[in-house]
Formats: C-alpha cells, structure tokens, sequence
C-alpha cells in the first residue's frame, strides 16, 4: 500500500514539475528554431537526413560566424514521427519558447499548422510541400512555400516531358500516394491534359500498401503509359522502381517529383534503377563551399547526427540545409529592416517577402549553382523557383538539366482559383493586400 | 483513517444505491470538478490545456464508447478509430451545410450519424461472435477508411483532401477554428465529456446497461430470461457508436483543426483497445484511466529530460517513451489484469482499514 502511495506521489510530482515549467525565458543573444523532425516511424528515412541537413547548417552559422548578425540560433528537434496528432503536440509545446519559423516537412501537420500561424504570429515555411495555395501571397500572408509549389513542379516536369519527347496526344501515368500530399497536384494534371492534350492515368498506392504495388504496375502495363510521374515519400519510392524495372518499364521515362529522388530511396535498388529520374532543387554532393564549412565546423567536430561522414550531401540532407539556407536568409532581411538584432516570428515574416537570393549572393553564401535564384515577394510566397531534373547511374545522383522555370502563366491563375476556393468558407480569414 | 465510513448511515435505498454512496467520495469527485473547471482554466497554460486535457477528454469519451461494446456488452470492435471519423466528417458536413447552426449542437448531432452506421457494422454480432466479430469490425474499419478517401463529396472537394475546421462562434464567443481560445474548448470539450458520462453512467445502471451485461456474461441465458439480443446488442453498437462519433468530431473541431483519414485508422482502433483495457473493462473511471496512462504519460516521459537538465535528443527519447510505455503495459497487465480501475478499487479496500488493518 505504501508502495502504491509513494508511486502515486512521485507521478503526481513528476507531472507537476513537467507541466509547471514556464516558457524559459530566452537569453539575449539566441534566437529558437524548433525543428519538427522524424527519426522515428515509417518515413524515417527521409525525415533522419532532412533533420541532419537542417541542424548542421545553424551549427555550422554559429560556429563559423557566430550565428547570424552575431546572435546563435538554437535548433530544437521535437519528435513527429510524420504523425498529424504528434506534431501538433510538438508545436503548441515548442511555440512558447519563442519559435521564429515552422517547417513541418509533412504536408497534413502543415495544413493543421496554416490556420494557426495568423492566431500566434508564427509564419510556416513549407519548403516545396504543403498547400500549393498558399503560394498567394494576398490570401496566405503567413505561409509560404518557397522555392516552388507541388504546382509550378508539375508544370516544370512537364515542360521537361515536352521538350525531351512531346506530350501531346501521349499518356501520361501518374503514381501516387494516397494522402493529401499526393493528391494535392491532380487538379493542376487535370487541368494540363485539358489543355495541352494528353491523356493521364491514375496510380493511387495506399499507406499500407506502399512496399506492396504489385496491383498498381499490373495496371501500369496495361494502360501502357508513355511517361510515368511519381508523387511518393518513404517507402513508396524504392518500390515503385523495383516494380518498374521488373514490368521492364524504361526508366529514363519514370520520372520522380522531388520527394521521390533522394539516396535513401534508390540505395537499396542500385543498378537496378538506373535511368531513373526525380526532380529535384537543392544541390546533390558536397561540392559547394557552404557544404565544405559544414564538413569542416560541424561533421568533423561531431557536432552533428549523421551516421557517417559520407551521408553529407545527401540530396535530402542538402535539402534540409537549404531550408536553413531560406531561413537564415529571412533572419538577415528581417534584421536589416527592423534593425534589431533578436527577431520575432511577425519579423521573421516580413523577411521572408524581403529576401533575395539572387547569383551574386548565392555566390557569396558558398552555395554557387545549387539552386536557382529565389526572390521573396509579398504577392509571391513560392518565389517561383526553379527545378532541375537528375538521373540515377546505378550509384548516384547526376544533374542532368538546367533548372527549369514553372510555367506561371498557367499555374498562377489556377492557385489563386485555389486560394480563392480555401478561404470561401472561411469569412473570418485575414488576407493583405500589396503595394 | 481518512478513507472511512464508520457512522455513515444510509436510512433508504436511494441513498443506498447512489453512485458515490461514501462522503469522502463525494468530496472528491467535487474537488476534482472544482480543480477541472476552475483550477485548470486559470492556471493552466496553452500547451497543457491543448496538448493534455482536450486530447485526454476527447480519447477519455472515445474509450468509453468502446467500453460500452467491449466492456460492458463483451463485442469485440475494431473500428472505434472509423467511427470517430463517421462523426467528424458529418459534423463537417453539417457545418458546412448550416454554418449557422452553433457548433456544440452540430458536434452532437453527428453522433446519430455515427450510430446509424455503427447498427449497421453491428448486424454480423447477431450471428457472429469473439473473435470473428472482431474481423468484420476491422472490416468497417476498412470499408469507411476507404470512403473518407475516395468520396470527396464526404470533405467538400478540397484540394487537400483533408476536413478543415472553419470558424464558428456560438453564446457571442468564438468555438471553433484557429482563433477560439484554448480555454473556451476546453471548457466545451469538458462539459459534452462530463455530460456524457454521466448520461452512459445512468443508462449502463438501468434496464438497458443491464442487458447488455447479461449479454456479455452468458448470451442463450440472457436470452432465455427475455433480453433481446437484437435490441440489446444493436442498441449497444449505436449507444457506442453515437459516444465514439461526437469524440471524432470533439476531436476535429476542438482539438486538432483539420484532419486527414490518418487521423481515424486502424492504430487509433487499437489505442483506444488498449485504453479500455488498461483502463479496465466495464468500468467507467477505468477509461478516464486508461485515456490518461497512454495519452498523458509519454507526454511526461518527453518532457522528462528538459525538466531534469538532461541533454538527450528527440528521436532516442521517443525510442525510450516507447520502451517505457510497452514495459508499463505489461507490468500493468500482469500486476492486475483487470485493469488500472481495479487497482483503484483494490486500493480503496485497503485504505478502509489503512493504517490498522486488523482493528
């Protein structure tokens, strides 16, 4: 019985003294930027390298320059597990400490995280994921999706497709996984084979059955499509080439978006998925200055969590340093405009429309060609950034196009009718207007 | 010594009978209202209110939705997790299609829409049992997992393909969306749960809360002594149904703010199965219980290490939070396979005669 009591006790303490903490109150000198990671769960194997490449950038600002305009930014990782529920846990628990920015990496904690960002002046960065929407700038002041939208990737990987073959009066396939995330593109498909004239095929491959697409690419060859386009994450993606390659589908036709083309995923494929393509904006290897630093501040030092030194340069791990890369940029602008040297998240947001990252300054950054040029504006949220289009040789990942500019004209109109059609029920909604 | 009832007499049977027949209960079932509707509004801050009570009330009401099937009326289901999702996407619906109507009355109207499915998924128990119920539960589980995907009339054609909670105000405050106030939805949250167990408290003790018990403890007699088992096991799926429902749509409309299907599938099933069980079977305390251990314990074992100064990072926290929870489970399950609301009644016994056991 006194057991019993004492256990009681010692809970009862326990969850007082976890729940009573009060928001510790943040020293001069840092600026907190939680991470929302996942290590753990069954998309761990993107979500590790996207977690490595953000930290490892904010270690390496603070080593080298002592963060940014000499105050230290401290990365804080909280655990989603790419799990809705678990990640809006992390951000009401992370939110008080003074958190500058949001980037999710899933697009349904982002669609949770949208309509909060406005209430507790936060912005949420979904860096080419989340709400293609939220590209308009008036409508979503809060968001933003830079260096591209789902959208403006589509409509780049098929000018790819018409200018290495043609699309009209062709077939397209379209795989994907059956989430928000992966359904989010189809009405732009839609659309596009209206107009330019092609037919498309749907592929949907549920959660559960993502290592198991036997069904899917039995449909693959009979509808017999000439090009194959993948919306996949995770587990999904290494399937999906291995089927392909066993229906002998030619794989320099199967082209991946840009969460479909990481190392993780065609590692365990190999020299079976050569030909394969994936798009891609952020640079592979780590032949890049910036890159070089991070090797030499952090990864050397063992300030970092990547398992080996190799795994540096990863094309997800590359994609979480520039999502740092975004960020610290959006500090900087946000410094030289208010002239205060420890930001909040409402300045945060202004620099995130002020930014420029232009040739010249990509240069200067050591980042020179890994991406394309990206310019924050207030009507623009997704920067209308490029992407380039790399090819699996059986070992790595090769560039092998220029970036490729979205087609605006097309896109632009049908994400403000987008934008329009997510706020219609929502009167309540707080738009801006630019100059 | 302070857990006694010497000298409290009952003098009729309504006092007899009563739920919390002992003074010291009474007391503390009106400490613990005072502390849940005075004490946690006001001193409790945003991250506890939203990331600890609403989820744990919400699952708290889901589980004793699922106790009434399991617990009480012994039919295994798997599909507690779909069941929610009933209620939510026709709490969604129904707001979208009266956005005038408040939201508290929508939450509970979704609820019949929730039963109406759940009496249908509960046909097979007439024929099937244990086990093989439990199948053609996950079926519904399945089959409705299905529909919120690929009817997108179910969730307005939204590009996302995920229910957003729109803004509604009701009694001049706002309820719902982004802008309502934790406060205000915990206080929503907390009294619909409230309610409602104590509604299922009334009908598990009465005529119908009786049948099904005989159901569950030996079906052919039951049925021999007049129960019904069409009437009483359907009216369990829909009474079970109904509770499980207006959590979902709680859940949605108070807690998360959008949600996709991942939010009503087979794993939240389980958990709320493990909830009932750790909790205890047929005991309505056993699932607030067994909400708090699994939803507010790894709570507390992820902040642990900030609290103690320790610099350990996420992801091995959350290995560790997993080892801990499955090794309570077990040491839990073993020490009282009945359940934490068994360990509380063992515990009351014991403190009758504490600290003088022999007098």
């Amino acid at each position: 019985m006194k057991k019993l009591l004492m256990t009681g006790v010692a809970f009862a303490t326990l969850a007082g003294a976890t729940f009573s903490t009060a928001p510790v109150a943040m020293a001069e000198d840092t600026m907190f930027v939680p991470s929302l990671s996942y290590r753990t769960g069954p998309f761990a194997s993107g979500g590790t390298p996207l977690a490595n490449g953000y930290a490892d950038y904010f270690n390496m600002l603070n080593a080298r320059d002592g963060g940014i305009g000499g105050v230290k930014i401290v990365v804080e990782e909280c655990e989603t597990g790419y799990n809705a529920q678990k990640g809006v846990e992390c951000y009401e628990s992370t939110k008080g400490k003074g958190a500058l920015v949001y980037n999710p990496y899933s697009t349904g904690i982002t669609l949770q995280l949208i309509p909060k960002a406005p209430v507790d002046k936060i912005p949420v960065l979904s860096m080419g994921y989340g709400l293609s929407a939220a590209a308009i700038g008036e409508k979503f002041p809060w968001t933003f999706t830079y260096p591209t939208s789902y959208w403006s990737q589509l409509s780049s990987i098929l000018k790819y497709i018409d200018a290495n073959g043609g699309l009209k009066g062709k077939k397209v396939g379209f795989i994907y996984l059956d989430v928000g995330y992966g359904k989010e593109p189809i009405p732009l498909l839609e659309q596009l084979a209206k107009d330019q004239g092609f037919e498309i095929a749907k592929f949907p491959v549920g959660v559960k059955e993502m290592q198991n697409q036997g069904s899917q690419w039995l449909n693959v060859r009979k509808e017999r499509p000439d090009y194959m386009i993948m919306w996949g994450w995770g587990a999904m993606n290494a399937t999906a080439v291995k089927e392909a390659a066993k229906i002998k589908y030619p794989l320099d036709q199967f082209i991946g978006n840009w969460w479909a083309g990481a190392h993780a995923d065609l590692r365990s494929v190999g020299e079976a998925g050569k030909g394969y393509k994936a798009a891609n904006f952020s640079g592979v290897g780590t032949d890049f200055p910036a890159l070089q630093d991070v090797i030499k501040h952090v990864v050397d030092k063992g300030g970092s969590q990547v398992a080996s030194k190799d795994l540096v340069g990863d094309v997800l791990y590359n994609r979480g340093l520039f999502n740092s890369v975004l960020i610290a940029e959006g500090i900087r602008a946000a410094q030289e405009k208010t002239g205060k040297k420890v930001i909040t998240g409402a300045d945060l947001r202004d620099g995130f429309e002020l930014f420029d990252l232009s040739e010249a300054r990509l240069k200067e950054l050591g980042l020179e060609g890994f991406t394309a040029p990206i310019k924050g504006s207030c009507k623009d949220h997704e920067g209308a950034g490029s992407v380039f289009i790399q090819q699996w040789d059986g070992k790595d990942w090769v560039k092998i196009s220029d970036p490729i500019a979205p087609d605006t004209a097309v896109v632009r109109p049908l994400l403000e009718a987008a934008a329009d059609k997510y706020l219609s029920d929502k009167p309540e909604w707080k738009t801006q207007t630019c100059s | 010594m302070f857990y006694r009832e010497v000298g409290q007499f009952k003098t009729n049977y309504t006092a007899d009978s009563q739920v919390f027949p002992i003074l010291q209960d009474k007391i503390g079932i009106i400490a613990m209202l005072v502390i849940a509707y005075l004490v946690i509004p006001l001193a409790g801050n945003d991250f506890f209110i939203t990331t600890v009570m609403i989820p744990f009330l919400v699952f708290t009401l889901a589980t004793i939705g699922l106790n009434i099937l399991v617990g009480y009326t012994g039919q295994l289901s798997l599909g507690t997790g779909a069941f929610m999702g009933v209620g939510a996407y026709s709490c969604y619906k129904l707001t979208t299609i009266f956005p005038d109507v408040n939201i508290i009355i929508m939450v509970l109207l979704s609820g019949f829409f929730a039963a109406g499915v759940g009496i249908i998924f509960g046909l097979p128990s007439l024929r099937i049992k244990g086990f093989y119920l439990a199948v053609t539960t996950l079926a519904a589980q399945f089959f409705l997992e299905w529909a919120f995907i690929r009817i997108p009339w179910l969730y307005n054609y939204n590009d996302s393909g995920a229910i957003e909670v729109p803004q509604r105000e009701g009694f001049g405050v706002v309820l719902s969306g982004a802008a309502a106030l934790p406060v205000t939805r915990y206080l929503v949250v907390l009294s619909i749960v409230l309610f409602m167990t104590w509604i299922a408290s009334n009908i598990i003790r009465g005529r119908i809360g009786r049948s099904w018990m005989m159901i569950r403890d030996m079906d052919i007699a039951a049925e021999l002594m007049g129960v019904r088992p069409l009437y009483a096991k359907l009216s369990a799926f829909a009474v079970s149904s109904f509770y499980c429902g207006v959590a979902g749509a709680m859940g949605v409309f108070f807690w998360l703010g959008a949600a996709e299907v991942e939010s009503f599938d087979i794993n939240h099933s389980f958990l709320f199965l493990f909830m009932a069980i750790i909790g205890g079977l047929g005991s309505l305390i056993g699932c607030y219980m067994g909400a708090a251990f699994i939803w507010i314990l790894p709570i507390i074992i992820r902040a642990l290490p900030g609290v103690l100064g320790l610099d350990i990072n996420a992801a091995t926290v959350e290995h560790i939070n997993f080892m801990m929870i499955g090794g309570m489970i077990i040491f839990f399950l073993i020490v009282e396979p009945h359940g934490l609301a068994r360990l509380w009644q063992i515990a009351k016994e014991k403190l009758r005669t504490w600290p003088f056991p022999y007098s």
